[in-house]
């Protein structure tokens, strides 16, 4: 290991180690503190940062912030990493990287050619010498397509996930949110249902409820139900009809096992979902779900700073093709994000490094009710990250989800997004939404009340 | 009746009745009405009240009707200290851990004020009464009453206590429309610092008479429980099987 080192105001900083070095540069949040990893003063912070900012790209290959011997995540980020794309940065400092990707040099091209080139911790580093308009200003430049039966992240689109859950699952209060979302615009990023428990049976019917409704209304969107990666392969081989497999997952072996998740029980389930063949438009078939502090929350963050370590969730994601990434920023509680400064700050940089290694990477914008925060800092991160060029946003009825207990964006703050930044659903979705009569003339939403044949969805349960 | 028979202004209400979602709650422009705007910050007030009420262990023994109780606080002295601090939550105060009975008990229960008391208050000794009813020959260890407690402080419970299976009832996150939700915990034989999340097994929501009710869940945990001790473990390779047809066939 290398010692790092700065002066800064007369005082000479050393870092001991490359993770130690990123953890002092790394922007202030509780989750750093709670570790014990967090710059001891704001001066150490800068100082860390003038450090870090002369650290050629090349020492991140060469110096592991968790070895490769003890973590399969390492070996995943070290074995796949590519010389050959990495090449037209490998002779830049972390600074020089920062100015690169805010230069013109840095199109929509050269950037998806990078992204095979970068390392998560490459990523990481350079975010923490960026500020907030520096995160929106690279992101927005990268576009990351994927499809299953809509497409998802192409320019001038924002796509939304529809999140009917139910607190206990209730198939006709599933149905009734459902309607609602549908009604307001939503849903063409997947329809997606955090179940309340794991029983495969609950789950299944679920899946076939969703199911029902996409196949009778011709709906080009997938469905979800975000259950574990297990449960999935059992219903899968059930014969349930599994659009995408989801997962949550974190960038340390020892976070994923505390989720019960190995990289071979992925690519098990990975295959299985492909072999099926349920996308229409294209086959990526895996969603999965990460979020600063969860490596911590599970004691498995091996001295490496929050937003390093979800950094690392990236390179597992990227493995697997997915439809869809998002960062559930906020949800994890202030222990680990304070407040909305701090929430939007990681929903920047989670963006941000998600997209510059690849991924089609959404949000779900969201807070607790012990952080300091509240719908004021959801309207300002869903802009902020509008504007970065999201793929997709995680939509709730009222921006209130009953069965999480959290408060996420609301499929009115989708429209909102949509409307002043001239934003529109993915190309299938939005077809499909003039097809039954939702859009007006402008591409707006039409206000249909309760009058539109989709409501039969709702007067069965009703009647 | 036919879907017809539905008037359009009576849609929303009548779907209203299956979920407390804030559903059909119209537009002004792209954004919510004044009154669900308003609305939303009340409750979001009331949650914010909820998170800081402070744990009354008596409302939950009296509701125990005369079973053992013992009480015990973590090692995070305080509210803003529980907040900021989940390493000091999953561990015992030092004092109060020398004070618990040890014994030869299959299951212990712990009783936790997490995020919200009110849930605890509300829910925990009913919860613990109908999963009891279902356990006849099971020796359970006096109800353990957690001030400023984390999930893993079961964990740190179960193992002072010598006991194999430890389910820990706790006050969830409030949420805008449920601040009184709590969450049941299952836990085969944990080991502080070593249990994972993925050991475990939970049921979120229990909340009547809109969440889960008290006897279905006493009926899944019992369930979960019976298996866990069974199998000797918990967690992602126990199912909860209960509605499940073929629940025996699985198990063998």
């Amino acid at each position: 290991m290398s010692t790092y080192t700065a002066t800064l105001g007369g005082h000479r900083y050393r870092f001991g180690s490359l993770a130690r070095l990123l953890a002092a540069a790394s922007p202030e949040r509780s989750g750093d503190r709670l570790a014990g990893l967090a710059a001891a003063s704001a001066q150490e912070r800068v100082a860390a940062r003038w450090a870090l900012a002369e650290v050629p790209l090349t020492r991140f290959l060469a110096e592991q912030v968790i070895p490769y011997e003890d973590d399969d995540v390492t070996r995943l980020i070290v074995d796949t990493h590519d010389p050959v794309a990495f090449a037209p940065v490998a002779g830049l400092t972390v600074g020089e990287f920062r100015e690169w990707l805010l230069s013109e040099a840095a199109d929509a091209t050269a950037l998806a050619a990078l992204a095979p080139g970068l390392t998560p911790e490459m990523a990481a580093a350079v975010s923490k010498l960026m500020g907030n308009a520096d995160l929106v200003a690279v992101a927005r430049k990268v576009r990351v397509v994927t499809a299953f039966r809509s497409t998802i992240g192409l320019p001038g689109r924002l796509a939304t996930r529809l999140q009917p859950n139910h607190p206990t699952d209730d198939p006709a209060g599933v149905a009734a949110a459902l309607l609602d979302g549908l009604l307001l615009g939503s849903g063409d990023a997947v329809i997606g249902i955090n179940p309340a428990t794991d029983s495969p049976r609950a789950v299944r019917d679920l899946l076939d409820l969703l199911d029902g409704v996409i196949s009778r209304y011709a709906i080009p969107t997938q469905s979800c139900v975000l259950c574990h990666v297990t449960t999935s392969l059992d219903l899968m081989e059930r014969g349930a009809p599994v659009d995408l497999v989801f997962q949550s997952i974190a960038g340390t072996q020892a976070a994923n096992a505390s989720f019960g998740v190995t990289l071979a029980l992925l690519d098990e389930a990975y295959e299985a979902a492909r072999a099926l063949g349920r996308g229409t438009v294209g086959d990526n078939v895996m969603y999965f779900e990460t979020g600063q502090g969860s490596a911590l929350s599970a004691d498995a963050h091996h001295g490496v700073d929050q937003q390093t370590v979800e950094a690392r969730a990236y390179a597992v994601a990227r493995r697997y093709d997915p439809l869809l990434v998002n960062t559930v920023v906020g949800f994890i509680g202030p222990e680990y994000l304070y407040d909305g400064r701090q929430i939007l700050r990681a929903a920047l940089e989670d963006h941000f490094c998600g997209k510059l290694l690849g991924l089609p990477m959404g949000l779900d914008i969201c807070y607790t009710n012990h952080a300091d925060a509240d719908d004021d800092d959801i309207a300002t991160m869903l802009t902020m990250l509008g504007v970065a060029g999201a793929s997709f946003v995680i939509c709730t009825p009222g921006g209130d989800d009953i069965m999480l207990n959290y408060q996420s964006a609301s499929y009115h703050d989708a429209l909102y997004l949509r409307e002043v930044l001239g934003l529109r659903p993915a190309p299938e979705f939005e077809a499909w939404l003039a097809g039954i009569g939702l859009l007006d003339e402008r591409g707006g939403l039409r206000d249909t009340g309760t009058g539109h044949p989709l409501t039969a969805i709702g007067r069965e349960l009703a009647a | 009746m036919t879907e017809t028979a539905v008037r359009n202004d009576e849609l929303w209400p009548l779907l209203r009745r299956h979920t407390q979602a804030r559903i059909g709650l119209g537009r002004a422009g792209s954004a919510l009405p004044t009154r669900h705007r308003l609305g939303l910050q009340a409750a979001h007030a009331a949650a914010r009240d909820a998170v800081h009420s402070p744990f009354a262990p008596d409302t939950v023994t009296a509701g125990l009707q005369g079973m053992p109780t013992v009480r015990v606080r973590s090692a995070a002295g305080d509210r803003p200290t529980y907040l900021q601090r989940p390493d000091l939550g999953r561990r015992l105060d030092p004092v109060d851990r020398a004070h618990l009975p040890a014994g030869d008990w299959d299951v212990v229960f712990v009783v936790a004020d997490g995020l919200s008391s009110r849930a605890v208050h509300e829910h925990a000794a009913a919860l613990v009464r109908a999963t009891t009813a279902r356990l006849p020959g099971w020796r359970i260890a006096p109800v353990v009453l957690a001030e400023q407690a984390r999930v893993a402080l079961g964990d740190d419970i179960a193992h002072a206590m010598g006991t194999a299976l430890v389910v820990v009832l706790i006050g969830e996150r409030p949420g805008m429309s449920a601040a009184d939700s709590l969450g049941a915990y299952l836990t085969y034989r944990p080991v502080p610092g070593v249990t994972t999340d993925a050991d475990r097994n939970c049921l979120s929501n229990i909340r009547p008479p809109l969440g889960l009710t008290y006897e279905v869940a006493a009926g899944k945990l019992a369930g979960l429980m019976g298996r866990g001790r069974e199998l000797g473990r918990t967690g992602v390779e126990l199912k909860d099987e209960s509605d499940h047809a073929d629940v025996l066939d699985r198990l063998r």
